[in-house]
């Protein structure tokens, strides 16, 4: 049980980056960004190469993501500039990352622990030894940093015309805002995210490989929509907060079913039912209720008990 | 202040179903003017404000700002001294962000957004009292969400985001069509204070010939995308319902006549 936790949240607090960057495009933007299937991989793939060319990790790692902002903003470009479909758009940057981490790394694979790693450096610079433990306190301070620059971003002037540009583009171009900028910033910034959040695996897991993508986009969405049911919508930060509880408790659902013994292979079943299990739980919840209180009204019990009689007016309201 | 010349829009042009929404329309509207346009469907009445507003593109002709060409600039640019409010109570606020939020954003119409906080305590001091001059008690909601609002609430709050920065022209399309009749009366009573108060140039499109009447210093009627009516302060004020429909009918039944004339000429 210990290491179902322990693994949740390493894995969890990890790709909670990609799931913040998710946050951003799919649910504040309304942009379903298919370009991350790319960008996630291939911000691996830059820092592996980075690493072997002998840079320092945490470097390594930065240049990972800055390398997917690049790849954002390519999506954003075509999008914005040459009127390409969002979803098409971010289909072909994932085709040409493809090629691209191949270039990069030279092969499909790049084997990372003959190096030090992004958690030993800065683990080194406290004169700390490597455990999970202290590698999973060095993610939640990073994850805690950039939810906080984030929620700040989106409390900005700037930061509203990107949420709006999601709610009402109408709106905010006639209150005179250009949405090609929004949306071009607001997918450089969410395929950082993600260019890092795939860094910082590779980083954890000592190697970097080109199918490291895949089905790596509807874990997000699962992490997403799980915040989101957990945490609500009240706040920019209650959605940060809720999106990285979400990708925590994903992960930890994935050990946990590793741990009783599903293989691996199976997570893609699990997480497409995970997702389908929560989204369609508020409308189960409602079924069930509708349920008891005809059940109730049919047979007469709702006079037993005296809590029977609100509920009843309840739903009649 | 506003000066239109020669414009012209054809939606699916081509086409049989080609429509002629601007017809070499010309008007010019001077400074603090409130103008008030009628007409029946489809003349042309919201083709014209939003190709003022600049989310129309025009296929002829030109719009000018204090003499300056207009025509080519984005809506985004011309925000900064347009207001707009759209008929669509949903249309002219952000549902899913908070009424301080929204406010924030109309504050900023037609300037940079930086990186400055956008709800401040100063900022909801001035979000609060331009609220409370709508008396909708909406300054005691600024952190809950507009989508809890009703649609009255809304069209209030989207006056008060589209003069909360005085825009030198405020369009309003029908703003009050979606709206049950009391709260169309009460979202023009502040429409009418916010006006005239500021001396506001305003273009109003309304179905209602009541209101084209009662409010505004002056009436333009459209039909088929040209204007065929232009009433004056004085003339207007002895308009009534009656001879307002009876001049329409003479109008387009001088159009209607022409048509005949035209499909009998050969």
């Amino acid at each position: 049980m210990e290491n179902v936790i322990l693994s949740g949240l390493e894995q969890g607090l990890i790709y909670a980056f990609m799931a913040m960057g998710v946050l951003l495009t799919f649910e504040m933007l309304g942009f379903p960004d298919l370009t991350v299937e790319g960008t996630f991989p291939f911000g691996a793939a830059v820092s592996a190469r980075a690493v072997v060319e002998g840079l320092n990790p945490l470097a390594a790692v930065l240049l990972g993501g800055l390398m997917g902002a690049l790849a954002g903003a390519a999506t954003g470009l075509m999008h914005t500039r040459l009127r390409i479909n969002n979803i098409l758009a971010g289909i072909i940057t994932a085709s040409a990352l493809y090629t691209m981490m191949l270039r990069v790394m030279g092969r499909p694979n790049t084997p990372l622990l003959a190096y030090e790693s992004v958690y030993d450096q800065v683990l080194g610079w406290f004169g700390l030894p490597l455990s999970h433990l202290l590698i999973i306190l060095v993610l939640a301070l990073a994850v805690l940093v950039t939810c906080y620059g984030l929620g700040w971003f989106l409390s900005t002037d700037l930061g509203l015309a990107i949420r709006a540009t999601g709610n009402n583009e109408q709106m905010i171009r006639v209150l005179g805002v250009n949405t090609d900028y929004t949306k071009l910033l607001a997918l450089t910034i969410a395929n950082f995210l993600v260019g890092l959040s795939g860094a910082l695996a590779s980083q954890a897991q000592g190697f970097a490989d080109v199918g490291m993508g895949i089905g790596v986009l509807v874990a997000a969405i699962a992490s997403v929509i799980l915040g989101l049911s957990i945490c609500g919508r009240r706040s920019v930060f209650y959605m940060l907060a809720g999106v990285i509880l979400g990708s925590v408790f994903y992960r930890a659902i994935l050990a946990l079913a590793f741990r009783l013994g599903f293989p691996a292979h199976d997570f893609k079943l699990i997480t497409a039912l995970l997702v389908l299990l929560i989204l369609t739980l508020p409308l189960l919840r409602a079924g069930w209720k509708g349920f008891s209180i005809s059940g109730r009204g049919s047979t007469g019990r709702g006079v037993q008990g005296g809590s029977g009689a609100p509920d009843v007016r309840g739903a009649g309201q | 202040m506003i000066r239109l010349t020669g414009v012209t829009k054809r939606f699916f042009a081509g086409t049989p179903n080609e429509v002629t929404a601007l017809d070499d329309l010309h008007l010019e509207i001077g400074p603090g003017e409130f103008v008030t346009v009628i007409g029946s469907n489809g003349a042309g009445k919201s083709t014209l404000l939003n190709a003022i507003a600049g989310l129309v593109a025009i296929d002829a002709g030109r719009i000018e700002l204090d003499g300056t060409d207009i025509t080519a600039w984005p809506v985004y640019r011309r925000a900064a001294f347009i207001g707009r409010i759209d008929q669509n109570p949903l249309a002219s606020t952000a549902a899913e962000m908070t009424v301080a939020e929204n406010l924030a954003m109309a504050l900023m119409r037609g300037r940079r957004r930086g990186l400055a906080r956008a709800v401040t305590a100063a900022r909801r001091q001035v979000f609060r009292e331009a609220l409370a001059a709508v008396g909708m008690g909406l300054e005691k909601r600024l952190d809950v969400l507009v989508r809890t609002l009703s649609g009255g609430q809304r069209q209030a709050l989207a006056l008060v985001m589209a003069t909360l920065v005085e825009p030198r022209l405020l369009l309003l399309d029908e703003h009050t069509a979606a709206l049950d009749p009391q709260a169309a009366r009460l979202v023009l009573a502040i429409t009418e204070r916010v006006v005239t108060t500021c001396r506001l140039t305003t273009l109003m499109v309304t179905h209602n010939m009541e209101q084209a009447i009662r409010y505004g210093t002056r009436l333009i009627m459209m039909h088929r995308g040209r204007i065929v009516l232009d009433v004056g302060r004085e003339e207007k004020e002895q308009l009534t319902v009656q001879n307002l429909i009876a001049r329409f009918v003479a109008v387009s039944g001088d159009l209607f006549a022409c048509d005949r004339l035209l499909l009998a000429a050969p």
